[in-house]
């Protein structure tokens, strides 16, 4: 704890620059790999054959960026100062393990910065080096070059252009300065471009975040499956649960009247549910990694804006579908830099509006309602409503007497373009952030909600569900075929009375719900198939709403109601409008899943909150 | 181009048409698909229609967990519709993608009825005769004439070739579309 923190010369943590892609298409997949290996000037002069074996090389990436991960959150914990010796050796195994996989395919620039690492990490472990914030930054520095590198192989793996990322020789040269333990004003670093910060800025005496746990020694009752494989298993209890459903309802079958029979059914219906549920949870990941992900990304931008941050982390053992993980990366960014740059204010601010001076992030995640809410919660200077107006009515967006309530004001911020930051800094300011962050949600099917209240802090809510392979849906019947409406995309139904249904010159047809006039959709019109009745009153009527439309879709009936596993219709039905996909009905026929948005089209009324 | 791929198309036939045969008919024509195309046969069970494709795309049925179009053979050749009989049935085939990478997509065919199982020798199979200039068959391997009776081998990717089953018809088969397959 007690070390030296007062200043941190040399430059940011930031590796290079990601490889650009702009060089021209390569096709194939082998020859990138091949012309990237070269470009690493291997010592054997040739390239080696097993660094063009895609499944070596897809091995490789995978432990590669796990280990990166690793060494990441262990030099956070070095650097806040929280760390054991076993803190240190874990750092070094993964950077010795990289270089040997490094050196296995011969990707000898890795593998040599790895080596210098290693080394560095190695006189740290030993104790003949202090591990300062200037080193743990070339530490980062490095394992932000390796990592450049693996992305520049995964793109010439998949065949794309992939640019090599520049030489090391700058990189190795901080890094032996930083083994020698030498004044670092000495090293030859990459441009700094920003002062040297107060080293208080990004510190504290942060206790460890809730990190940590499950991460060591969790690795040994784990075991890596193909996605592929777990489909299969997924597709298979599927069908277990069908064919156990039809069993269970074959008329034969209910003749028998056998109460161990029965006894027995009901065990195989409950163990086949058990199974069903454990095959879908495969897919479950916790979130903690992401998490954990940011702790790295709130320290750089502390350092970068001289603010001082301390990122809380909660429920990182919350699982999501993988997808929904991935998917969640980006808002999260955008939302903690967000909240860096406008949330929280700058130390003297803080103190002088009676705050501790460095701010507080807190990032959890929790089960609401079948329902994962990730809160990104600050305690900074809190959402301005009379300033979001403001610059909202400048930009036109909502006229200047418009009464709306604090929770529409706050939703103005994610209106593409929009920014109150006076001026646009390298963090945040040109308005583009939290545009992204709503599509990406929206595209997760989520809600964003926030929670602002002046000088106290904002709390923003990302509500997604729990996967995307699996929705509710309502079985609707049309023209003798069924269809699976989406439930989080159907507001209400109801069986329409002559005096709602409205003909505009002739042609459109509107429906009054609830006093507002709503378009109506033929759904057999739509897809061309011949509906029961002509008559609009004898349907059903939907009320459902895509992107910001709503609109009343008309159906012959409702059969039902279904949790339904999405599947792909395949590529032999890329070109087709209307269907996000099919689904397995309990009595084992496929279901087309309809895509409102493009079944309605055109049509719709602008949707109100 | 053209001239060298004709005849490297003809070679490769020639090498590869001898072998295991699957033999199913639609009305009095027999056809053949080798037996290493074909996942499985199973009876005619309810499809699901797809609005908005050709007719001869009859829908999508659940193979196993798996959602597989299905293609009507008759309506793809032309031929009128037939009553579907205890005979009818669907073969499931391994179909090549177009670019040539990737898993094989499966596609059900759906034909009157299958018959057996053949081993066809080289010396059986003749090429396909010229119906002039504008009858292009690029998808008969060959007619191989097994006990007095002509069966027409089929060349499955190229019946399949077009993917896209929704949006337009056919694609005219492009000759310089060699697969890349080794």
């Amino acid at each position: 704890m007690a070390q030296d923190r007062e200043r941190i010369e040399g430059g940011p943590a930031a590796g290079p620059d990601r490889p650009a892609e702009a060089a021209p298409e390569r096709p194939d997949a082998a020859e990138g790999l091949r012309a990237l290996a070269e470009s690493m000037e291997s010592a054997a002069g040739a390239a080696n054959p097993l660094a063009q074996d895609p499944e070596l090389v897809q091995d490789f990436l995978v432990e590669a960026r796990e280990h990166l991960a690793r060494i990441e959150a262990c030099l956070l914990e070095i650097e806040q100062g929280v760390h054991t010796q076993e803190t240190l050796h874990a750092a070094f195994r993964s950077f010795h393990t990289i270089k040997g996989l490094a050196g296995f395919l011969d990707y000898s620039v890795m593998q040599r910065v790895a080596h210098e690492t290693e080394t560095l990490l190695d006189l740290a472990r030993n104790g003949k080096l202090v591990m300062r914030p200037a080193a743990v930054d070339v530490v980062l520095a490095a394992g932000d070059y390796l990592r450049s590198w693996l992305d520049a192989i995964e793109a010439a793996a998949a065949g794309r252009a992939a640019a090599a990322p520049p030489e090391p020789d700058a990189l190795i040269a901080r890094i032996e300065a930083a083994a020698a333990g030498g004044p670092e004003e000495a090293v030859a670093a990459p441009p700094a471009d920003e002062p040297a910060l107060q080293r208080e800025a990004a510190a504290g005496p942060a206790e460890a975040p809730a990190a940590g746990a499950g991460r060591a020694g969790g690795d040994a009752s784990l075991v890596k499956v193909d996605t592929a494989k777990l489909e299969y298993l997924v597709d298979m209890v599927g069908e277990l649960v069908i064919a156990q459903t039809m069993l269970r309802h074959n008329p034969d079958f209910a003749q028998v009247k056998s109460p161990k029979l029965q006894r027995d059914i009901a065990h195989l219906t409950r163990v086949t549910g058990e199974v069903q549920k454990t095959a879908m949870a495969m897919r479950m990941v916790p979130v903690g990694h992401l998490f954990r992900r940011m702790t790295r990304l709130v320290r750089d931008l502390a350092r970068k804006s001289g603010k001082q941050a301390e990122l809380e982390l909660h429920g990182e053992d919350v699982e999501l579908d993988r997808t929904i993980v991935e998917e969640l990366h980006d808002p999260l960014v955008h939302m903690l830099r967000n909240s860096m740059d406008h949330g929280l204010e700058a130390p003297a601010e803080r103190e002088a509006a009676g705050k501790p001076a460095a701010g507080r992030i807190r990032l959890a995640a929790s089960h609401q309602a079948g329902m994962i809410v990730i809160e990104i919660s600050d305690d900074g200077r809190g959402l301005d409503r009379d300033r979001i107006f403001r610059k909202a009515v400048e930009r036109g967006l909502v006229a200047a007497d418009a009464k709306l309530s604090d929770a529409e004001v706050f939703h103005l911020i994610f209106e593409p373009g929009f920014s109150t930051a006076e001026q646009v800094t390298d963090v945040s300011g040109r308005g583009v952030g939290m545009d992204v962050v709503r599509k990406h949600i929206n595209k997760l099917r989520g809600r964003i909600e926030i929670v602002s209240s002046g000088g106290s802090g904002t709390t923003f809510l990302l509500k997604v569900p729990l996967t995307l392979a699996i929705i509710d849906g309502l079985i609707v019947s049309v023209g003798g075929e069924r269809f699976i409406v989406p439930i989080f995309a159907v507001r209400e139904m109801f069986k329409a009375s002559p005096e709602q249904v409205f003909t505009v010159e002739g042609r459109g047809e509107m429906v009054m719900v609830r006093g507002r006039l709503l378009p109506l959709v033929r759904l057999a019109a739509k897809l061309g198939v011949a509906p029961r009745s002509e008559d609009p009153c004898d349907g059903l009527v939907i009320v459902g709403e895509s992107g910001s439309r709503v609109f009343c879709l008309l159906v012959d009936e409702l059969a039902g109601k279904q949790e339904v596993v999405i599947k792909s219709l395949g590529p032999a039905f890329r070109e087709v409008r209307g269907f996000a996909g099919g689904a397995i009905l309990g009595d084992g026929r496929v279901g087309l899943i309809l895509d409102l948005a493009a079944v309605a089209g055109e049509a719709g009324a602008v949707l109100r909150n | 181009m053209d001239k060298q791929t004709v005849p490297s198309k003809q070679a490769r036939a020639a090498q590869g048409r001898q072998g295991k045969y699957l033999v199913f008919h639609l009305g009095r024509e027999e056809f053949a698909v080798a037996v290493l195309k074909v996942r499985e046969i199973m009876g005619l069970q309810e499809i699901t229609e797809v609005p908005q494709t050709p007719p001869y795309v009859r829908g999508v049925i659940n193979l196993r967990g798996k959602v597989i179009p299905v293609v009507d053979l008759r309506r793809k050749f032309g031929m009128p519709d037939a009553e579907a009989t205890s005979r009818t049935c669907i073969i499931v085939l391994h179909v090549r993608r177009r670019s040539g990478s990737g898993d094989p997509l499966l596609m059900g065919v759906v034909v009157d009825g299958v018959s057996e199982v053949l081993t066809i020798q080289e010396q059986e199979i003749e090429d396909t005769p010229s119906f002039g200039e504008d009858v292009r068959l690029p998808y008969i391997l060959g007619l191989a004439k097994v006990k007095g009776r002509v069966k027409i081998l089929l060349d499955i990717d190229e019946v399949m070739t077009a993917q896209e089953l929704g949006g337009l018809e056919l694609l005219p088969l492009d000759e310089e579309a060699v697969p890349a397959e080794a």
